[in-house]
């Protein structure tokens, strides 16, 4: 699928700055507990699950799977980001409860599937770079 | 147990002429219906000592604050003890739970709730924007989603939809049932906005949202405000009808407010919600004569069948198709008045409403047939669900 001439861009808070601006280094950049070690989105200072404070973001590898997506048909921002296209709720390698609403790009939308194994690839715009993802090389929508 | 020791109840409603592009204000409109709802309950708007509301005055395009709390206090002069608004609640019927409280603690003793929408008429006059002209970025709960294009709810319940059709192989012609009774039922429903028939082909064939969802899978914008009185069941003086009590309300919200870390992708706060309410009450799922169930898109309804024990969890797929069973002459009577699918998005109200209006025998051509005694009502979606079990007394 072609990607979008126009994005809505996200107002980086400095609890996602890390997020937004990984990208620039090639690196997804998520929050992880240094007390339990598990990962969580979206950024926020303290752990959900144990509340430790030791907070931060972390690179991680950037490769997910599908666990939930849709084929976006409406044109809600008209001809600048035109539809068809899928929206996709991913799962990371690291740690399958940690999940991102995400766009899959560079592939036809009929070829997504939930459990599909994808990657992920940076879009900069202004300040951001926008963590979308792509079949992962190797895997059989590539 | 019953909820607040069963010392409130509800004794009237009301609801305004409910249409598209009517032309009129969202105050206006709640005040149809909160005169309505006063003189049903035999009251007078001096009686009225509280208000209570959904949102509040958030920030919002297009009509979807009606009126606040603020707007019907000042239009109709209410001298008032206590009054709330909040879109931070268990569904939209957050308040109405919590004046229920208030009245149980002797904050107030009749208390108006209500929702208004004028939804057709604002987005008619031009006043949605296109997202594209919006200047400013996307904060707050937008803000992981919107760049990704994952623009509407639409898109974001689609995903859920879709895991579960995953999981459980609920197919869209299954799923197409929910609209299709709704609109069934809309037909015996005067003020629904939808009224003609539709069939499994007009379903599938109309125009894809956001796959799974096709046009008839989301509800419609209209302009219409609901109104529902609870009283202090001790000072209530009565009417021509029997109160009803609430027998039970859930609230729980278990975890994260969240549009895709809950750790059940095929489960949503409805899931809390109805563990929370049956934990109050003896009675249980096979009590419940029918039930008005959110569906401002199709699936959230599906969700709310199961989550609210009408079927186990992955059964709803088969539970869809025995259309008869959930019709308005069979077991399960659900969204009796066509649903927001058919009958207009009240934004849940709606479906408080229809619940009332049944219990009281009101319902005109589209009353059930049995006698009804008890429903389920729930409301919202997502992460934000709240339902109430109620109990016509007498």
């Amino acid at each position: 699928m072609t990607r979008p001439a126009y994005r809505i861009l996200p107002e980086v808070t400095a609890d996602s700055a890390a997020f937004w601006a990984g990208g620039a280094d090639g690196e997804l950049r998520i929050y992880r507990c240094r007390s339990c070690s598990r990962y969580f989105h979206p950024p926020v200072g303290v752990c959900f699950r144990c509340r430790s404070r030791e907070v931060g973001p972390e690179a991680v590898s950037g490769r997910a799977t599908v666990a939930a997506y849709t084929v976006n048909h409406h044109p809600w921002f008209g001809e600048a980001f035109p539809p068809p296209y899928v929206v996709a709720i991913v799962e990371l390698d690291e740690d399958p409860d940690t999940r991102l609403t995400t766009q899959i790009v560079d592939c036809a939308v009929e070829d997504v599937r939930i459990g599909m194994e994808v990657e992920v690839d940076f879009e900069h715009h202004d300040d951001v770079w926008v963590p979308v993802f792509r079949p992962a090389e190797g895997s059989s929508a590539s | 147990m019953t909820f607040v020791d069963d010392k409130v109840v509800i004794t009237g409603i009301g609801q305004s002429a409910v249409g598209r592009k009517l032309g009129r204000g969202g105050v206006d409109l709640a005040i149809d219906a909160a005169l309505e709802a006063i003189a049903h309950a035999g009251l007078d708007p001096a009686d009225i000592d509280g208000v209570a509301s959904y949102p509040g005055p958030v920030p919002a395009e297009g009509g979807f604050v009606g009126a606040t709390t603020h707007d019907v206090r000042d239009a109709l002069g209410l001298r008032t003890t206590w009054a709330i608004s909040g879109v931070e609640t268990p569904g939209q019927a957050g308040t109405l739970m919590d004046a229920a409280a208030a009245i149980a603690t002797g904050r107030a003793t009749h208390v108006l709730c209500f929702r208004s929408v004028f939804e057709s008429t604002a987005q008619a006059a031009g006043r949605a924007k296109a997202l594209t002209q919006v200047a400013s970025r996307a904060a707050g709960h937008t803000e992981f989603r919107m760049p990704f294009g994952a623009a509407s709810p639409a898109n974001w319940i689609a995903m859920y939809a879709q895991r579960y059709m995953h999981e459980f192989g609920l197919t869209r012609e299954q799923l197409g049932q929910i609209p299709i009774n709704g609109r069934r039922n809309a037909a015996l429903n005067p003020k629904a906005i939808y009224r003609d028939p539709m069939s499994l082909d007009d379903y599938l064939s109309a125009r894809l949202i956001s796959y799974p969802f096709g046009l008839y899978d989301c509800d419609v914008p209209c302009d219409g405000a609901t109104a529902v009185i609870l009283s202090s069941r001790a000072a209530w003086g009565g009417s021509d009808h029997a109160p009803i009590a609430i027998e039970a309300a859930g609230s729980g919200l278990y975890e994260r407010h969240t549009w895709d870390q809950r750790s059940d992708l095929t489960t949503m706060a409805a899931h809390d919600a109805a563990h929370h309410m049956w934990q109050q009450t003896s009675l249980t799922p096979a009590d419940v004569d029918f039930a008005e169930l959110y569906d401002g898109f199709s699936y959230l309804c599906a969700q709310w069948i199961e989550a609210l024990g009408f079927c186990k969890h992955g059964e709803v797929g088969p539970f869809l198709e025995d259309t008869e069973h959930y019709a308005i002459g069979g077991e399960l009577p659900i969204n009796t008045h066509g649903g927001q699918l058919s009958a207009g998005r009240l934004h849940g109200y709606g479906f408080l409403h229809e619940a009332c209006l049944q219990l009281w025998g009101e319902a005109g051509e589209r009353q059930i047939r049995k006698d009804v005694e008890v429903a389920a009502v729930g409301i919202g979606g997502g992460p934000e669900a709240g339902c109430l079990l109620l109990r016509r007394d007498g």
